[in-house]
């Protein structure tokens, strides 16, 4: 073992460590699994992420005993500009759950194209968001987290904090196929940690990304205005939804399932609003 | 398929071909052709040496009752050119020609996994009817490509020929001389900086035993054959202690064109792509319908490269 590689082990608490052991996600014989996860470099990521999850945004979780064993699709609003929400949804799984579960999340097309950071993504279990990367992580009995808003929702502007995007219907079909329970899912409080004021457009297709936020800080400040505010999260997880189908309906009925989850994570939503008194506290 | 039926196998004088007619020859009785010379082929078996696209092919049908005919000998020449490309396709057209005018009753086809091309986007375990992208970004396997199709429409042409085509992951093992197993050969061998793809490897002696089972009656169709398991890039030349040079994909790229324009490399550019991007396939309809398993484990897969004298 090298130093660098001592050094970075000191750091990882044995909680960490003992966690890790308990995901039950079953690995190749060189400790990968055939995604390219690999537990033993996901830990070190797992260190940083708990002092974000416990001390930045003094995360506030609640019924994360309805997230169940096996295979379950987990379904949240997204927003903030950059995912924070999901790596606290995955924090929060991993820390607060027992036994943790590793949370696998579907990521953009393009990531794999990036030298370390497609490397880097698959180490820590992040996968590219094909419906057939899905459907085998599903049958494996693998927890996935999914936001059906996708840009759209972790874009949008300031004015449109807390209200709901257009969700796709992707992720209701393959529920639907692989016979899949939906956990809704609300965080509340990751609106606030980069308001955007206007979305660049122009700027943003220029630069071939989904959005461009301007915000009080961004890019006025450089890369340290992408820095998020230490606003305080909550993150609420809902009853289990079974859907009954095959998963090839016409759009209409999958609308009407899809809008039973949207609901449950809009009062989610209401209720975390209601419940917190200051973005910070 | 029954014991000391007659076999035709293409590809003979290559180091695969040579293993799959030693393999072969004990239990059914061996027509090996190849254009090139072959030497230590059995005793019992035949060679007859002619490029597929001549006459003397269609004489071997019609002299001798053959039952399945295995074709291996396709040209994976990294320099390729029009020839290569008119050997790969008009020699399977003939030898799939040949195949349905004298009934004979099994075709089996070594394609290759490779034909999926490696690609970001790429789900991992890509199925056996995933659009074939390989030529996409590497024009040198477009004739390899257009021969699996060939087969492929084949199969569904002539449904009393039961057609199997093999789409292995890379071959590797002491024998085969194939871009992977040189690669991973290198003392030093490049990784491109900050990627490293899950890579699938297959021993070649397994790809011999799923040539096997294929010839079984009642076997057909397309099946990927995937070895024992996935390991990221880097793992797989940690266990054979290869130093490796990291080089930027923005310098690796134009300097690999270069060398290989000067004949200091056998390495296409292109080559690149499998040492960046995932081209992982599903095996399991191998292991569900042939009853395919490998026998190497994956450490022993992958130090098999370094041959024999260890």
């Amino acid at each position: 073992m090298g130093i660098r590689r001592r050094l970075a082990e000191k750091f990882v608490p044995d909680r960490v460590r003992s966690r890790m052991n308990r995901i039950g996600i079953e690995l190749g014989p060189m400790g990968v699994d055939p995604f390219g996860f690999e537990p033993t470099v996901a830990k070190y990521a797992a260190t940083p992420m708990e002092q974000l999850y416990r001390r930045y945004f003094r995360v506030i979780t609640d019924g994360i005993e309805n997230v169940p064993e096996g295979r379950v699709l987990l379904v949240s609003n997204h927003s903030g500009q950059l995912p924070f929400d999901g790596m606290m949804i995955g924090a929060a799984l991993f820390f607060e759950r027992d036994p943790p579960r590793y949370v696998r999340s579907m990521i953009e097309k393009w990531i794999p194209r990036l030298p370390y950071i497609s490397v880097f993504m698959a180490r820590i279990g992040q996968i590219v968001g094909t419906p057939d990367n899905c459907r085998r992580l599903l049958n494996n009995e693998e927890a996935i987290l999914v936001f059906p808003e996708g840009a759209r929702g972790i874009s949008k502007t300031f004015d449109k904090r807390y209200k709901l995007e257009k969700f796709g219907t992707g992720f209701m079909r393959l529920a639907l196929e692989t016979n899949t329970p939906i956990v809704p899912v609300a965080v509340v409080g990751a609106e606030e940690q980069a308001p955007a004021l206007y979305d660049a457009k122009s700027i943003a297709k220029f630069l071939g990304m989904p959005a461009f936020p301007i915000t009080p800080f961004f890019p006025i400040l450089g890369p340290a205005g992408l820095l998020p505010l230490p606003t305080r999260y909550r993150i609420y997880f809902g009853e289990p939804l079974k859907f009954e189908g095959h998963g090839d309906e016409d759009d209409d009925v999958i609308q009407k399932q899809i809008d039973q989850v949207k609901s449950s994570i809009n009062s989610m939503l209401h209720r975390g609003l209601r419940e917190r008194d200051g973005v910070f506290r | 398929m029954i014991e000391r039926d007659t076999v035709l196998t293409t590809g003979a004088a290559g180091r695969l071909g040579r293993l799959v007619v030693q393999t072969l020859h004990r239990k059914y009785r061996i027509i090996a052709v190849d254009r090139r010379p072959v030497r230590g082929l059995p005793k019992d078996v035949t060679h007859i040496r002619s490029d597929l696209r001549r006459r003397a092919l269609d004489d071997v049908f019609r002299s001798q009752n053959i039952k399945a005919v295995i074709h291996l000998g396709l040209v994976h020449n990294p320099r390729a050119n029009d020839d290569d490309y008119r050997f790969n396709v008009l020699g399977t057209q003939k030898l799939l020609d040949l195949t349905s005018k004298y009934e004979v009753d099994k075709f089996v086809m070594l394609s290759s996994a490779n034909i999926y091309g490696p690609h970001p986007d790429n789900s991992l375990f890509l199925k056996e009817d995933d659009p074939l992208l390989g030529a996409q970004s590497f024009p040198g396997i477009r004739d390899l490509v257009a021969v699996d199709r060939i087969v492929q429409s084949f199969f569904y042409r002539q449904p009393n020929v039961e057609t199997v085509m093999l789409r292995p992951v890379h071959i590797v093992g002491p024998r085969v001389k194939n871009a992977p197993s040189n690669y991973l050969r290198l003392e030093r061998p490049w990784v491109i900086s900050g990627f490293d793809p899950m890579i699938q490897l297959i021993h070649e002696e397994d790809v011999v035993r799923a040539m096997l089972l294929a010839l079984n009656p009642g076997i057909k169709g397309v099946f990927n054959v995937v070895g024992p398991g996935e390991a990221p890039l880097s793992k797989v030349l940690k266990i054979l202690e290869r130093k490796t040079i990291s080089v930027p994909g923005l310098i690796a790229w134009p300097m690999l064109e270069r060398l290989f324009r000067f004949k200091m490399t056998s390495f296409p550019t292109p080559e690149i792509r499998h040492i960046q991007f995932n081209c992982i396939v599903d095996g399991a309809l191998a292991r569900n319908v042939m009853k395919f398993e490998p026998r190497y484990g994956l450490i022993e897969t992958i130090r098999s490269v370094r041959g024999f004298e260890d």
